[in-house]
């Protein structure tokens, strides 16, 4: 090993990945359906600034539309659990 | 000089990240949970993008970062707000500890007045 290993791209990609393990705990363990999805949406955005890494490591920008493209996807997986939790106990 | 900001940016941005995981962790309810890791990992996700900005300057990563981060800023609390009311209307209690329950509050005086 002639490259160094802690530099800093590596310390925080560590860190958000020991992060997104954070967000599975609670996703595997969580008591009740929200909070499987609140969890979800954290691993998604996470996700973008583990892409915004990738971005600055590599030197190459298409990360960043798969950044943009997991923000997006998250967004609208997130409202339509929503909704679908809501709809599930609807007596109005 | 740009390349020291946008390394503190990302070290701040990593660390927002961290603490509001271990809130998702540790915190004893969905809504001091949603509260918790929602604002804290929007911030941190929108100061990593701000960080990598600030390295590449105006190129094509960087412009897509700028997009990516207020797109997350935006979409992020809407998402929350519609997970917490979803979550309140499927009938999940708050914490016992909690001390003030202010959408009871409203929609009792609501049902009363009409």
């Amino acid at each position: 090993m002639s490259q160094a290993f802690w530099t800093w791209p590596s310390i925080i990609m560590i860190v958000l990945l020991f992060s997104g393990f954070l967000c599975l705990y609670r996703i595997g363990k969580g008591p009740t359906a929200p909070d499987r999805t609140v969890a979800i949406d954290i691993l998604g955005t996470l996700m973008v600034g583990f892409c915004a890494i990738l971005t600055w490591t590599t030197g190459k920008d298409f990360y960043m539309n798969i950044g943009i493209t997991w923000a997006l996807l998250s967004f609208i997986g997130t409202i339509a659990l929503a909704k679908y939790l809501e709809g599930r106990d609807f007596d109005e | 000089m740009s390349e020291t900001i946008g390394l503190i940016l990302l070290i701040v941005g990593m660390l927002f990240d961290l603490f509001g995981c271990i809130g998702l962790v540790r915190l004893p309810d969905i809504y001091n949970r949603l509260q918790a890791a929602t604002k804290c990992v929007t911030l941190g996700t929108c100061m990593i993008l701000i960080g990598l900005f600030a390295m590449t300057g105006i190129s094509s990563a960087g412009i897509k970062a700028v997009l990516c981060a207020v797109f997350v800023l935006l979409t992020s609390p809407v998402a929350a707000h519609a997970l917490a009311r979803a979550a309140y209307r499927a009938g999940i209690r708050l914490w016992d500890g909690s001390v003030v329950d202010r959408y009871a509050e409203i929609t009792r005086k609501k049902e009363t007045e009409s």
